[in-house]
């Protein structure tokens, strides 16, 4: 569980570094003024340098296949190249010089797609000067970008790619702020910087707040919001002033004239209100994801996925006829009094009832297992009578995040022409007994349990106790 | 549905079982002591008790019979270290009773009277196969937590088995910043507290607790007497390599000290030491990650490798949902069988993932002839499982506390089944229960 960090993060004087102004080359120039010409300004300033890292044409056979949309193929074949998936089925014609692996006995699944994770803004170790997921100095942050927070050496990126078959993740801001600021979808490849590991093209999400975090944290200091009515009523007044900044952009772009000052969190709000940022909504209870969904409405913008969603099981239907995914835990609870309610059986519940579900960590442990904690969730609607396939289960791993951020058309599945992001289990891996064989990114093989060449040290570990140590 | 959720409740104990002689037959028996389970075999529990289990045991004349083909049965769980049953909702702290910043008292704290046998989460973690647990404070503003207990999660009212089971302190990290910013005043505040109980010891009257060069008032010095007498044990939260051998040290000036090791992530860097110590450990299954600079070496082969050079080992839950997430015991054992398939890694054989939730930690409380396990003698708890209960797809069929069957509902199984069909209801769900 998360420690109430934020507490910390905000007492921390921090040293102002020594700013370097990196050479920008003619081309990035040249291309920051084409992202320019059409918005006026540089939607994309931090642009993505990930690059997919080299591949060899590969074809698994034998296996089983959960197709990541439901679909099952026993002794089935996947073939990739390129980067992509070329082909999958129950036989393929395998093309010279394929890199072939034999599958008999393991299974493969799309790279699990984990939407609510804090790696790299809350790293291990978990120091106070690596408080960075919470800028708690006001409910409204969101100027913030929290991949300006995210650190690329944090170990739990390769425990998340080797133990857990992660491939894409969301990193979020916490939850101190009614709008947290904005998060950021990366390739779980080991990188230098945080652009080289940013999903091209994905879109940008806000992180929105309900419920006790926003309350506690300013409450507690005597300031806007301390109720949950106040949660509401901030909320929409930051609404309504992006709503006039969103027209005063609008008109100067359709009439000219003097250009507007900037303002980076009506930029972030109007860019929701544009379709253009995806709103991730951490709320627990029913009652409160209604008030959510009716200010939405209000305000004329999507709610793209509840996060935490404890109470998701009492509201399914809301959320089919809004099209709101909810990202779910299997089964925490009762850590604080908005987590009381949980049921064991909320992911199928949700799921039954014709509604988006996933299974999300919020954890660095949790992130390691997220195929476990699934196959919980399964097994415990199953005993309820909700019979849900392995293979349709499988959607919440990975279509389902891919759907609620915005990258479906990219990956979430195994489906030719998405990205080859690629899981082989060594056994059922909706089993205890199971762990990720090896693991594809783009294509590239990251990582592979028989080869400890295979394995990523980030530069943290890099000469510490216990380096390499398999874990 | 409702049909269904009926039959699983159903009483397969029609009477309770105290007084009679039951056999349980056909199922996969664990004996929970590290061997690997046995098909198609019998236990007979007769007044609460283990009678005998395994595969060659004979079904007495006159035993009710139970059939568990097709069925695991095992002994109940034993939550190595945790904090069940002092907490209702984390954050909400009048319903938290793990730890006390404002309290006058810290070594002379004692759990038992905290202990809510009615509490959600010791329903909940019944759902889930857990039948005992060692439960420990947690500390606030000394390096001493207080004394812990070890309870039983029956659905009555006597939940305590063993009151004041051990004293519990932090040595770590955490030790020295509620010791004053170090290591060196944590192991000062041991020390003198120490010296103090056995000042007090020598003639409780005359102790000048009150005094403020002693820095212990009577009620932690008395609380400490029994522990530096080696009468209880003292379970101490270290994680890093040289903590751990800082308090095997410790030994060294407190001879008698019976210690009790928790958390304990570096273990396996100087295992042959903490072996040779014969100091046993209640390690967390699977902390990988460098989560602080005392785990640097973290890694989810910390427990196979220890067991490997002799040490005597458990799975425990220190600050890992501990008062809550009991359930997770069966799900950590059986990664650390998965590990044995990891190339470099080393995990427990089944037998032995399941032994370090059962038997181990009872044995390492001192319990080992008393709960844990299925051998003859043992008090009759006892968990019927739908398959594997290592595997994720299982679940409880049937739960027996000192031979008395137990409810598997919860507040938790209660919401599912009002919500579970919601499209049909006639009057809102509040009419549903």
């Amino acid at each position: 569980m998360k420690k109430p960090a934020f507490l910390l993060a905000a007492t921390l004087a921090l040293f102002g570094c020594a700013t370097t102004t990196s050479g920008q080359s003619t081309d990035s120039a040249s291309a920051a003024r084409a992202r320019t010409a059409a918005t006026a300004f540089d939607p994309d300033p931090f642009p993505s340098t990930y690059r997919r890292y080299p591949g060899s044409p590969t074809v698994i056979q034998g296996a089983t296949i959960y197709d990541g949309e439901g679909g099952q193929i026993d002794n089935g074949m996947v073939y990739f190249a390129d980067g992509e998936i070329q082909a999958i089925g129950e036989t393929l014609d395998v093309p010279d010089g394929a890199t072939i692996v034999d599958g008999t006995g393991l299974w493969v699944t799309p790279g699990i797609i984990d939407i609510h994770s804090h790696l790299g803004n809350y790293p291990s170790p978990s120091v106070a000067a690596h408080q960075d997921g919470n800028e708690a100095t006001g409910p409204n942050t969101a100027n913030v970008w929290t991949e300006h927070s995210v650190w690329p050496q944090d170990p739990g990126f390769s425990r998340a790619l080797a133990n857990g078959g992660v491939t894409t993740l969301n990193i979020l801001p916490g939850s101190a702020n009614l709008f947290g600021g904005r998060s950021v979808t990366l390739r779980n490849v080991p990188s230098r910087t945080m652009q080289g590991m940013k999903f091209p093209g994905a879109p940008y999400g806000l992180k929105m707040a309900c419920g006790e975090n926003p309350k506690r944290v300013y409450g507690s200091r005597n300031q806007t919001p301390r109720s949950r009515m106040a949660n509401i009523a901030v909320a929409r007044q930051a609404w309504i002033d992006a709503q006039r900044y969103q027209h005063q952009w609008e008109n100067y772009r359709e009439n000219g004239g003097t250009r507007p000052a900037r303002n980076l969190r009506n930029e972030t709000l109007a860019g929701v209100m544009n379709g253009d940022i995806l709103v991730h909504n951490h709320c627990y209870r029913a009652d409160e994801m209604a008030n959510m969904i009716d200010m939405a409405e209000e305000f004329g913008y999507s709610i793209a996925s509840f996060q935490h969603a404890i109470e998701a099981y009492k509201i399914p239907d809301l959320l089919r006829e809004n099209g709101i995914c909810a990202a779910m835990w299997a089964d925490w609870w009762g850590f604080k009094m908005e987590a009381y309610d949980t049921v064991f059986e909320n992911v199928p519940m949700v799921h039954n009832a014709g509604a988006c579900a996933i299974v999300h960590s919020d954890d660095d442990n949790q992130i390691q297992r997220l195929n476990q904690e699934a196959a919980k969730a399964l097994a415990d609607g199953r005993r309820a009578g909700i019979e849900i396939s392995d293979a349709e289960a499988w959607q919440w791993l990975s279509l389902n995040p891919a759907r609620a951020l915005g990258i479906a058309d990219q990956t979430g599945s195994l489906s030719a022409g998405k990205r080859a992001d690629v899981v082989l289990w060594n056994g059922d891996p909706f089993s205890v007994y199971s762990r990720p064989q090896m693991v594809w990114i783009d294509g590239a093989l990251l990582y592979d349990m028989n080869n400890p060449a295979l394995r990523p040290i980030s530069d943290f570990e890099l000469g510490q106790p216990g380096e390499g140590s398999v874990r | 549905m409702k049909a269904l959720l009926a039959l699983l409740a159903t009483l397969y104990f029609a009477t309770p079982a105290a007084a009679q002689t039951v056999a349980i037959t056909g199922g996969t028996v664990v004996i929970g002591d590290g061997a690997d389970p046995v098909p198609g075999g019998t236990v007979v529990v007769r007044d609460g008790r283990i009678v005998a289990a395994g595969a060659n045991v004979a079904v007495p004349a006159g035993a009710q019979i139970v059939d568990a083909t097709g069925q695991w049965v095992t002994p109940g769980i034993v939550g190595g270290f945790t904090r069940l049953g002092l907490v209702e909702v984390g954050a909400v702290s009048s319903t938290n009773d793990s730890s006390a910043a404002d309290s006058d008292f810290s070594a002379g704290l004692d759990v038992a009277p905290a202990i809510n046998p009615l509490s959600a989460a010791i329903a909940t973690n019944r759902t889930g196969g857990v039948t005992r647990a060692v439960v420990a404070p947690e500390t606030a503003n000394t390096i001493f937590g207080g004394q812990g207990a070890v309870i039983d999660l029956g659905a009555d009212m006597d939940a305590v088995m063993r009151p004041r089971a051990f004293q519990f302190v932090e040595l770590g990290e955490r030790g020295a910043a509620r010791a004053g910013g170090s290591r060196s005043a944590s192991h000062a505040s041991f020390r003198n507290a120490l010296d103090q109980a056995l000042i007090y010891a020598r003639n409780p009257a005359a102790y000048g607790g009150q005094s403020s060069d002693s820095l212990l008032n009577r009620v932690d010095a008395a609380a400490l007497v029994p522990v530096v007498q080696g009468r209880i044990p003292l379970v101490v939260h270290v994680e890093q390599a040289r903590d751990i051998l800082s308090v095997i040290a410790l030994r060294t000036d407190y001879p008698r000290l019976n210690i009790i090791l928790v958390g304990v992530s570096e273990g396996w860097t100087v295992a042959p030491q903490i072996a040779a110590a014969g100091i046993p450990v209640i390690a967390s299954a699977l902390n990988d990650l460098p989560a602080q600079f005392e785990q640097l070496a973290a890694t989810q082969s910390n427990i196979g490798r220890m067991r490997d050079a002799g040490v005597q080992v458990a799975i425990g839950m220190i600050d890992d949902n501990d008062a809550h997430q009991i359930r997770y015991s069966t799900q950590y054992a059986g990664n650390l069988v998965a590990l044995n398939n990891v190339p470099g890694a080393t995990g427990l054989s089944w037998g032995e993932a399941f032994a370090a939730i059962s038997s181990w930690p009872a044995e390492i409380m001192g319990l080992g002839n008393e709960i844990g396990s299925l051998r003859p003698g043992r008090r009759a708890d006892i968990v019927i499982w739908d398959g594997d209960p290592l595997e994720l797809s299982s679940n409880v069929d049937v739960m027996l506390i000192d031979g008395v069957q137990q409810p598997l509902t919860s507040r938790q199984t209660r919401l599912r089944d009002r919500y579970l069909s919601i499209d049909e209801q006639q009057l809102p769900q509040a009419f549903e229960w």
